[in-house]
This record gives C-alpha cells, structure tokens and sequence, in this order.
C-alpha cells in the first residue's frame, strides 16, 4: 500500500511536469460534445439519449489516458526500476489504477459542466449526488480494466490498437449499466433524484468481481 | 575452504529468446567480495546474465543461486542487496536527478539522506535540481550510479559502467562501484582490458556459450583476440 | 546437465490425447445422429413458428458449449500460470479456439432464427444473441493479441491473463445484458409457454450433450495434432543434437 503510494506521487508528479495526458482527454470529450450536437441536429438532448452521448464520449476520453498509462514505464526503464526493488508488485496496479482514476475525474469535473452547458440545455440540472455515484463507480470499473488492459498492450508490438480493441468489449456491461443508471437522472421532465438500484448493483459487481481478478493477475503480466 | 557461502553459483544456466540462445551452459562460481569480468562481443549474452541475476529475467534451465538463495524461486529475497547499472540509466527525464533518486529511495526503503550522500560523492548536488533530460549523458551515468548504489547493495551487477563517464567522473564513480567499494561484483566492458586488470574471475562468452572460465590470467592473448573475432 | 529449476517443460511422451480417442468420437457421432433424429422426427412442431423453430435445438447448444467453452479455457489458463507448463496453454489455446468457432456458429444460426421467426437477420431484444456479440468481439482479440506479442513465453503468460480475464467476463457480461434486455420487449426467441413440453426436453437435452461432446472430441483430436506435431520438432531437435527444445518461429498458436 505505501509502496501503491510511492509510485502514485511519482505518477501524479509526472503528468503534472508533463500535463501529457489529461488536458488531451479534455479536449477530446469537449469536441466530442460539439461532433455530437451537431451530428444529433438538436438543440438539446436528455434522457438515455443524454446518458449515452456522456458515457461514449467519457469511454472513449478514457481510452487515450489509458494508451499512455504505461508508456513511460516502458520507455524509461520504469519497469525495471520497479521490478527491482523489493515491493509487492500489485502495488503498480494499485498506483496506475488510482492515478487512472483521478485523471478520469478531473476529466468528469471539466466535462459534466461543459456537458450540461453544450448539450442538456439550461433548464435541465441533473441531480449531482446520484449522478457523482454513477460516475464514481464507472470511473473504478474504467481504471482497473484500463489498467489492466494497458499493462498487457505496452508490451505487444500493436501497442496502441490492441488496447481498445480488447478494452472495449471488456467494459461494455459496465457502459451498459452506467448508461442505464444515468438515463433517468437525465430526464428532461422529472428527473429521477436516485439511479436505479438494478444498473447501480451490476457496476458495483462488475467493478469487484474485476478489482480483485485484476489483483490476482497482474503480477503476471510484470514478470519476465 | 570458504568460510562463508559463494556470492553467485551458475550451474548449466540457459536462457533462449524464442529461436535465438541467448545462453547455454553457464557454469561458475564466484566468492563473496571478489569480481567477475563477463567478456564477450556485442550480443554474446552479456547483458542477458546481468538481467538474469538481477532477478530481471528467467532462467529457462540450470541453477541461479545468489547469496544462497536460488532465483527466481526467492528472487524477492535478495533483492535488496542487488544494485544493477544497465544500459538504460531508469531515470524519468521529466523528473530531477533528486526526485527520481528519492523514488528510487523510498521504493527501497532507504532514508533521503542516503540521496544527498551520493550526490555528493559524485558531486551532483547542483545538477540534481534539473530535469534528466537536461543533463549531458555523463551526468545521467552519474545519477544512474547513484541510483545503483543508492540502496547500498552487498551485490553490484555492472554492464558497461564507465560508459560515458571522461577520466575525473570515473574517478569520482570509482569509490561506489569499483574494488574499493568492497562489494561483489560482475562486470561487462567494451574494453576487454580494463576489465581483466580488476577481475577476479573470468567468464567468456562466444554466442552465448562460455568459452572461457578462470583467472585473468589464464587467458591467452590469443584467445582474447578470438573471442572478439 | 539435469535440468532442475526449468521454467519451460514441454511435453513429455507419457501425455497422449489419442487415448478414447475412437470411443469419444462414435459417441459423438451417435449422440448426434441421435439427436437429428429426435428433432426431425420426435419433437413436436412450435405452434407459432412452425418447422424453422428447430433450428433453436443447434443454436442453443451450440451457444451454451461456446460459453463453457469459452470458461474452460480460462480455467485451463489458470493451470499455466500455476505450473509454467506450456501444455496448459496449448489447451487453453484450443480451448478458446474451438469456442469461437462454435460460437460463430451459434451466432450465425441464431440470426438465421431470428430473420425466420421475427423477418431481421439481427434483433436487439434477444439478449443471448447480445451478449454473444460481445463475447465473441472480445474473444476475437485472443489471437491477434497472441500474434503481436513475440516472446513465447511472455505469449503465453499474457494470453493466459488474458483468457482468465474473459473467462470470468462471459458470466458477467451474460447478467448484465440480460437484464438491459428484460422488461422492455418480449424475447424473440422463446418457445411458446413457459414450460417445455417433455419431448421438445428430450430432444433439446439430446443435443446439447451432442453438441458438448463433438466441443470435447474436436478438442482432443486438435490437442492430440499439436502434440505430436511438438514431439516431432523435439525429437527432430535431439537428433540434430540441439537437446534442450524450445517453441519454434512466431505463430499465434503455442506449439
């Protein structure tokens, strides 16, 4: 755990000397948001509509945290600083999902206000606690299985085709769900105040059921 | 008779990439304290047997023990007492000399304090404060010394560590990773000679086989000769 | 030099996939032929829709074995892991393999149903056919990714990640899909009524042990080829003198 920590600081300390990766997926979700209010051809969109225009566009800004997720690691020698020392070796997958984690809701703060502002319109204010929840949990089901996913795609040659490709199916029911919990929350009309407890219950199974295969595997993908 | 278990024993050490050998049939043994020169041209295996005992890569056949403890089975129980310099410097060059050498610290949980002792023997204090990618690649070889040594290891496991360095920086490198360092250790270098003149034990390798196992002064000049032939 | 500390054990002669080999595939083939005959001739014919429902008794089965199949695999990646032992991987590799295929084939009937039963090749509403889809987008990446990884070993080891991580994906995926699914529209690809009736049991059970049989059989018999293929590229290894084996070129196949 400390050790999760120690690389977690340097990980944090690096996009913030680089800003490599953060502002990129920014804006990418921002032009995303404007692609699809042109592409929709509608002043506003809500409802399920809404929860799956926020969800792609937050799947796909994702997708581009997660290439660069281990690639300094590899370019840097960062591995093998790793590997030698004497640490737990999950601890990397505990500070590369974290560090995934926070970047995903810096993301969330800059783009659920940009959202409401591009695309929701201005009478409609979605229920932020619930919509927080949801969020949270997709952001913890994103991390492990991007960290996870990445980790094995830095070392094949496709490098960054290989993990979207295998990333994608791999986080669809959690898409589905969160898609789903945000619909109503959504809701131009009479918003829903709580996401639904079904779509909300699957996320949470979906995010341990991973957390802990991804625990029990990544050891595996570090060694030589 | 040794009073005290050998440092490294190989026995019959093979490691392939895919098609390619990399390794076969790496025997020896190597006392606590003394030196190992590795010799051999470029793609011999060298470095492969430096990763090896780092505890960086498998051995597919035979024997690796280190400090009694046979690797990879228990490689997480020496390696607190491995300092290996390769190729790469493993250094983040975003980062400062400082900053990676503190990470490197607190991964092996080592005092800060040990940081600013390296730096200074190496007289680094001033540069450390910049970006790596700043630094000219002398100063990089400087701080992945430092970075080597930092947890004081018993092991120091050397592939090419006066690369880049001119004579005052080698001089000043000298007291950390050479004889004088009282550490065991393994050694490749480009220059055959230099390396002889600190071993205490000899292994050649010619495409990944050993073609010469002993004391320095057992190898023939000719036999030198062939082996970079 | 006795190995003692090898990592990379290949196969040893005493393994043999030929044995039942002939027994397993008659089996297979009686079951089968069993089968047939139970739809064509015993079941009874769906009320509402008519003879084409009996395509539901090889796109079931055949999705379920794919499935399983696809968990199998996944169990067997956790032997390699475990042990090191390259045969797990070999039959984790087939596996997946013969998942796939079967899995294909589920799909492809399934949409042959769904055009037969509701007039599209693909509907959204059948949540099987769904989460098929899925599974097999995902399961599709298993050999490319094998193919750009170029150290065997690490081949291997990633693949096994890999297939463990998918293994316990179909579960999941399965729940999560079904009930996106539910709720909303009827399933298109029920039989009418809640229960089965006894015969159409019958049959179904029939082919479903069928089909799981011919997965077993068709494993075997690939298991059985890269065996022997290995243990021919061993011996031809020690005859030229070279005695320790180790995997031959880059392929996406573990030989």
């Amino acid at each position: 755990m400390r050790t999760a920590l120690v690389v977690l600081r340097k990980d944090l300390r690096l996009e913030l000397r680089t800003f490599e990766t953060v502002p990129a997926m920014v804006l990418f979700a921002l032009v995303t948001f404007v692609i699809f209010h042109f592409g929709l051809n509608r002043p506003t969109i809500d409802g399920q509509l809404a929860a799956g225009v926020l969800t792609v566009t937050l799947l796909f800004a994702a997708m581009l945290g997660i290439n660069r997720l281990f690639v300094a690691e590899r370019e840097q020698g960062g591995f093998d600083a790793f590997l030698l020392a004497p640490v737990d070796r999950t601890a990397m997958l505990l500070a590369k999902a974290g560090a995934l984690f926070l970047f995903l809701v810096v993301l969330e703060v800059i783009a659920i206000p940009a959202f409401k502002l591009f695309l929701l319109g201005p009478s409609l204010g979605p229920p932020l606690p619930g919509l927080i929840l949801v969020l949270a949990l997709a952001d913890l089901g994103l991390a492990v299985i991007g960290t996870l996913v990445s980790a094995i795609a830095v070392q094949t040659r496709a490098r960054d085709l290989i993990g979207p490709v295998i990333g994608l199916p791999l986080l669809l029911p959690a898409l589905i769900a969160t898609a789903r919990a945000a619909g109503p929350l959504l809701a131009g009309a009479h918003p829903a105040t709580a996401p639904p407890g079904r779509w909300l219950a699957i996320l949470a199974l979906y995010d341990v059921v991973f957390a802990l295969l991804a625990y029990a595997v990544f050891d595996f993908l570090l060694e030589d | 008779m040794e009073a005290e278990p050998p440092a490294i024993e190989l026995r019959g050490l093979a490691r392939y990439f895919g098609e390619r050998t990399a390794l076969r049939d790496v025997t020896l043994r190597l006392p606590a304290g003394a030196t190992l020169a590795v010799l051999g041209r470029n793609g011999a295996g060298k470095s492969t047997l430096l990763r090896i005992l780092a505890s960086l890569l498998r051995p597919h056949h035979g024997d690796v023990v280190v400090f009694g403890e046979p690797l990879p089975r228990r490689a997480f129980a020496v390696r607190a007492r491995l300092g290996l310099l390769g190729h790469e410097p493993l250094l983040y060059r975003e980062l400062t000399g400082r900053e990676n050498l503190e990470y490197h610290a607190r991964l092996h949980r080592v005092g800060l304090e040990r940081v600013d002792e390296v730096l200074g023997a190496v007289q680094m204090e001033r540069r450390a404060e910049e970006p790596v990618r700043l630094l000219s690649r002398g100063m990089v070889q400087r701080l992945a010394v430092c970075r080597a040594v930092l947890h004081a290891p018993a092991l120091l496991l050397l592939d090419e560590p006066r690369a880049n360095l001119d004579p005052a920086a080698s001089e000043l490198v000298e007291p950390l990773i050479g004889r004088a360092s009282g550490c065991t250790r393994v050694l490749t270098s480009h220059d055959p000679r230099a390396a002889l003149a600190e071993a205490d034990l000899v292994l050649a390798l010619k495409d990944g086989r050993p073609a010469f196992v002993g004391e320095p002064q057992q190898l023939g000049d000719a036999q030198l000769q062939e082996l970079y032939a | 030099m006795q190995c003692s500390t090898s990592s990379w054990r290949i196969s040893t002669p005493s393994t043999t996939y030929g044995r039942g080999l002939r027994s397993l595939s008659l089996a297979t083939i009686i079951t089968i032929a069993a089968a047939l005959a139970l739809v064509f001739f015993y079941a009874p014919l769906d009320a509402s829709q008519g003879f084409v429902q009996k395509i539901f008794y090889v796109h079931v089965p055949l999705a379920i074995v794919s499935l399983c199949g696809f968990v199998f695999g996944g169990l067997l990646a956790i032997g390699y892991l475990r042990t090191g032992d390259r045969r797990w991987d070999m039959r984790s590799y087939v596996a997946i393999h013969m998942a796939l295929i079967f899995g294909v084939g589920g799909l492809i009937t399934g949409s042959i149903w769904a055009k037969a039963s509701w007039g599209h090749w693909w509907v959204w509403n059948e949540p099987t056919l769904v989460s098929f889809l899925i599974v097999l987008l995902l399961f599709a990446t298993y050999q490319p990714l094998r193919f750009s990884i170029e150290d065997p070993e690490r081949q291997s080891r990633y693949a096994s990640v890999f297939s463990i991580v998918g293994g316990a994906f179909v579960p999941l995926n399965y729940l999560a899909v079904q009930l996106a699914t539910a709720y909303v529209h009827p399933r298109v690809l029920t039989l009418g009524g809640a229960n089965l009736p006894p015969s159409m049991g019958l049959t179904f059970v029939v082919a479903l042990i069928g089909f799981a049989l011919l997965y077993v059989t068709l494993w075997k018999y690939e298991m059985a080829a890269k065996n022997a293929r290995s243990q021919v590229r061993r011996l031809r290894r020690t005859l030229l003198g070279d005695d320790i084996a180790r995997p031959a070129g880059r392929s996406a196949a573990p030989s």
